[in-house]
């Protein structure tokens, strides 16, 4: 009984991590919803430009090195490596007449991070930058 | 028997663990310290011509170029290199051992990130530069053996002596 436990325990161990191409570029079982609300805050301002340099300086101030920068799609890639590769897409887009959406994704090592505890940390980081910036405090 | 089952229950539990570092995406005591160790002031000139230099200076250290975004003011680049020399693998094998040389480092890809900004309510007129190096190690059989941002001082100033150079400004410490 218990070698018959452990197999099966083996089996879903080994089997447990592979998905197919579908569910992987799909991402199907997140919840598509939480997962929004998790990675996005809104901010008020309207300046883009602004915004996306602080995301810039956050990201440095985390250790990141950024991989791609594209002002008119509002989008920052970067990857922070210590030990472990992390990357981080954040988007900038206008929410409505006077705040910005502010959206990020990571991915650590080759999975995505839904916990919403590293992005809290995150936009705790950012809007301590977005404060700076107000304040002319470099 | 019973140690084999726990085995294939720890397998279980731990086999999709993806492990994302609590303070991986929180500011640290020292986050200001790099700061200042990464960034130097620069006074008078236009945005696009100090990025212009850095694009220079990393030319010089030989990276090419990967992505750039003027108005943003942002220029990736990279460089690939042998990560040990001939002399230091001689060494490690006499040392170790004659596998010991097969299993050291053998090329590093060098990333670095140079972003340009207007220094906050001097818009215009002064600039900081940022510069982050970070680098990817692999040994002589292909695998990934080190992947760290690199915090030397001596490395810092060095790329802003000759940015210094480059821009024919003076650079001021922040």
């Amino acid at each position: 009984m218990i070698l018959r436990l452990s197999l099966l325990a083996a089996a879903i161990a080994l089997s447990g991590c592979v998905h197919n191409a579908t569910e992987s570029a799909l991402e199907v079982g997140a919840n598509q919803v939480q997962i929004r609300q998790i990675q996005s805050r809104a901010f008020d301002t309207t300046d883009k430009t602004k915004t996306l340099r602080t995301v810039i300086s956050t990201l440095q101030d985390l250790g990141f090195v950024i991989d791609k920068a594209d002002l008119e799609l509002g989008s920052i890639t970067a990857t922070k490596l210590d030990g472990y590769a992390l990357r981080m897409s954040v988007t900038v887009r206008p929410r409505n007449a006077k705040q910005l959406l502010v959206r990020a994704n990571a991915q650590f090592q080759e999975a995505a991070v839904t916990d919403p505890a590293p992005y809290q940390a995150f936009f705790s980081s950012l809007s301590k930058s977005m404060f700076l910036t107000a304040q002319n405090v470099d | 028997m019973r140690l084999l089952s726990l085995c294939g229950l720890a397998l279980l539990v731990v086999g999709c663990q993806t492990g994302i570092p609590e303070d991986a995406l929180a500011l640290k005591p020292d986050s200001l310290e790099r700061r200042q160790l990464e960034s130097r002031r620069f006074a008078g000139g236009k945005e696009v011509d100090i990025l212009a230099a850095c694009s220079g200076v990393s030319q010089d250290m030989g990276f090419t170029t990967d992505e750039s975004e003027t108005k943003l003011g942002v220029l990736v680049a990279s460089k690939t290199r042998e990560a040990s020399n001939a002399g230091s693998r001689f060494a490690m094998a006499l040392l170790v051992g004659g596998n010991a040389a097969n299993s050291m480092d053998k090329s590093q890809k060098i990333r670095l990130c140079i972003v340009v900004k207007p220094v906050a309510g001097k818009e215009g007129q002064e600039w900081v530069v940022r510069a982050t190096f970070q680098r990817m190690v692999w040994n002589s059989y292909g695998q990934l053996t080190r992947l760290e941002g690199l915090s030397e001082p001596e490395l810092y100033q060095q790329f802003f002596e000759k940015l210094s150079k480059s821009v024919f400004l003076e650079a001021q410490k922040i």
